[in-house]
């Protein structure tokens, strides 16, 4: 549709587990954003972020990408996953670990 | 831009009408909310939709003048 979209899904095609947040991983600007972080670290995941603070582009275009109103976003395998709160209900379940293990995996290598 | 509890519930059961809604404020300001919604319209939808849903109901809030609200969803049992 338009040019941030195609950027958004080079994005998220190209890297197998990704998180769209606010601040990086070791700085995190937002508690959602840290709390999505930190169920990742408890996953031992591999994952690539993308600090929609420096790119005014992907931070409005994201939300209309996924029709998803809020950032943290989690896209594994292509896929849109859910912001903190899904992907904290989905750790309690142990779904977000299966996930992980089942499509977690990175095309560049 | 504080938002109140009661304003939230109202929205979410004006679309959701059979939704068991409960609301906490998390820290007090009238800023920082946890909801969950129990309701029959979630059956059979993913969790991306059952919040879709909600979102919907918010009217475009979210992520605007409503920035923090944590949302948990269930089917009734």
């Amino acid at each position: 549709m338009s040019d941030v979209n195609q950027r958004i899904g080079d994005i998220v095609q190209g890297n197998g587990v990704v998180l769209f947040m606010k601040g990086t991983p070791l700085f995190p600007q937002c508690g959602f954003s840290s709390k999505a972080i930190a169920i990742l670290e408890h996953c031992g995941a591999q994952y690539e972020s993308v600090d929609v603070l420096q790119d005014m582009e992907i931070r409005q275009g994201i939300k209309g990408f996924s029709d998803w109103p809020t950032i943290p976003q989690l896209y594994v395998g292509g896929e849109f996953v859910g912001g903190s709160d899904i992907m904290m209900e989905m750790y309690e379940a142990g779904e977000l670990q299966q996930l992980l293990a089942e499509k977690a995996v990175d095309p560049a290598t | 831009m504080p938002m109140p509890a009661a304003q939230i519930e109202a929205l979410i059961l004006a679309a959701l009408p059979d939704a068991q809604v409960e609301i906490r404020d998390l820290a007090g300001d009238g800023d920082h909310y946890a909801a969950h919604v129990v309701a029959s319209a979630f059956t059979g939808m993913s969790r991306v939709a059952q919040h879709k849903l909600v979102y919907t109901a918010l009217g475009g809030r979210m992520g605007g003048e409503l920035h923090a609200l944590q949302l948990t969803t269930a089917v009734p049992n």
